[in-house]
């Protein structure tokens, strides 16, 4: 449940030069956050919307879970996948509460369970129901009407979420808390998820794979790592920065190149790192702090020590088997 | 200060005309105001989706306001005769271009993403219509109707000049007879109409708007 599948789908706009979306094939599997990654006028929005018939293509085909959304009521077929836009698009006349009750209203169910969704989705992004759920989408922070509009695209416990440029507009700080948010929830919740944005960064944070666009057509799918050690070809390799080896860094985590702590390891005081953070951030403490080594932390216990010399000798790595297995953690 | 204990007494006098001319003038402004709000409002919905219902109809109403309110009154006059119908025409002609024009832009400033929201999540065109697009226009609606009323209101006082009755009737009559207080009679109780009304419609869209 909650696969979609894009077979060979095009979109022509009356009087448009070319096809914003030409013969796009691609199959996204249930549970995977799926980045569309490209410059703007690539395609991505449309294709997004595409999927929630808020655009018709003009050729192919979009299945969820095997069956044409075409043959699908549209209403009904759009309250089953939950959208989430940049400007969050929340109803600025409505409290957080009622938006968040949008589609549970369209779908008819008891208010009882509507007001019991509400605070449950609430609490889940982290707002305080009790302070929260009377106030209007003005009185909130970006960040926190970014969140009310994932809740609200939540609400109705879609199998599969399209999400265009939610965090687009947000300044870089709350943008990279919401990311980490987003990771939280989706290790959660395992929903299908496409989302589109055209920074890089937040492509390789987020995504298990990443469509690459260009002009309309999908120039690469694969895992980020993949992307950057092996771009389809200069366009991919310019857009994702395939040299840059500290932006590889971000996708290594600490535990697959650190060194096991030996059994009389005396702690020292060196810095420390969580198992599960990424090398670039282990470079920076080893940076900031100037230490020759540091403390590999898991659960509060060290497990591990990481030096400067695991990090550069990982740095070049192509060993994709090793490193793909530190991403899915 | 005399004219006013003399407009006073005057007033208590006459308390049954003032009274009937009272109801008469709300009268009009309520048949000018309601045939407006009834066209206008509908109208506006139309012209803000259609660029071409746009320009025909915000272009008309705007050339039919600048012609003055007197002159509407004595161009009904060969239809209408020296009537409530030709007051309510003259009047009516008047509402129309605050209405249409509020409720145009109301709907036109309506943040697309809102929209593009309304229908991502599955709402219908009905739904979308009166769950989000009528409450986000109803306050800009309204301060077009507020400005209406205030016209209307003051406006009604001609309607005197052709028979028609209303409030008008003492400032004509103040006027003939160079009686001040007289034409107090009439203009105050206007004057308190148009502040009632523009105070009214002020609060309830001040109620009605989107909390910042």
């Amino acid at each position: 449940m909650g696969n979609i599948e894009l077979i060979n789908v095009s979109k022509q706009f009356p009087g448009a030069p070319r096809p914003a979306v030409r013969d796009c094939s691609l199959d996204v599997e249930q549970g995977s956050f799926v980045v569309l990654l490209g410059p703007s006028g690539c395609g991505k929005t449309t294709l997004l919307k595409m999927v929630n018939r808020l655009y018709e293509p003009t050729g192919g085909q979009i299945l969820i879970n095997g069956a044409d959304i075409r043959e699908i009521k549209v209403t009904t077929l759009r309250q089953r996948i939950g959208y989430v836009i940049q400007q969050t698009g929340l109803f600025p006349h409505m409290t957080v509460a009622q938006n968040v009750a949008v589609v549970p209203r369209l779908l008819g169910w008891e208010r009882d369970r509507i007001d019991a969704r509400i605070d449950e989705l609430l609490r889940l992004i982290k707002l305080a129901p009790e302070e929260y759920r009377n106030r209007y989408p003005s009185q909130l922070s970006g960040g926190q009407q970014q969140r009310v509009g994932l809740a609200r695209a939540l609400a109705g416990d879609p199998e599969v979420m399209l999400m265009d440029e939610p965090f687009g507009a947000i300044d870089a700080i709350t943008r990279t808390s919401l990311q980490d948010e987003m990771l939280r929830l989706q290790r959660q919740l395992k929903k299908t998820i496409l989302f589109v944005t055209h920074d890089v960064e937040e492509a390789l944070r987020l995504a298990d794979k990443i469509v690459v666009m260009d002009f309309g057509s999908i120039v690469q799918y694969d895992t980020p790592f993949h992307i950057l050690t092996n771009p389809a070809n200069a366009f991919v390799h310019n857009l994702v920065g395939a040299d840059d080896t500290v932006r590889r860094l971000s996708l290594l985590q600490v535990d697959m190149v650190m060194s096991r702590t030996p059994a009389d390891y005396a702690h020292n005081g060196h810095p420390t790192i969580a198992a599960n953070d990424n090398l670039r951030n282990a470079l920076s403490v080893l940076l900031r702090t100037g230490a020759v080594s540091l403390t590999v932390l898991q659960d509060a216990q060290p497990v591990g020590v990481l030096t400067l010399d695991d990090i550069r000798s990982n740095a070049g790595t192509n060993n994709v088997a090793a490193i793909e297995k530190g991403h899915a953690v | 200060m005399e004219v006013f204990v003399e407009a006073f007494a005057y007033a208590t006098e006459n308390m049954g005309e003032l009274w009937n001319a009272l109801l008469r003038h709300l009268l009009l402004v309520a048949t000018a105001l309601g045939v407006g709000v009834a066209v206008c409002v509908p109208l506006g919905v139309w012209t803000a989706r259609s660029r071409f219902a746009s320009a025909t109809f915000i272009n008309l109403f705007n050339t039919l306001r600048v012609i003055p309110s007197l002159a509407i009154l004595f161009l009904a006059l060969p239809y209408f005769g020296l009537s409530f119908e030709s007051a309510a025409i003259a009047l009516t002609i008047l509402a129309l271009p605050p209405i249409l024009i509020n409720t145009d832009a109301a709907f036109r400033n309506i943040n697309p993403a809102v929209r593009e929201a309304a229908r991502g999540m599955g709402m219908g065109g009905l739904d979308t219509f009166w769950q989000v697009e009528f409450p986000l226009a109803l306050p800009v609606i309204l301060a077009g109707i507020r400005t209406s009323l205030v016209e209307v209101i003051a406006s009604a006082t001609l309607a005197a000049f052709i028979g028609a009755g209303g409030l008008g009737d003492f400032i004509v009559l103040g006027s003939q007879l160079r009686n001040e207080a007289i034409l107090l009679v009439g203009a105050i109780p206007v004057a308190i109409m148009a502040v009632l009304a523009e105070v009214g419609m002020s609060s309830l869209q001040k109620a009605l708007e989107v909390p910042a």
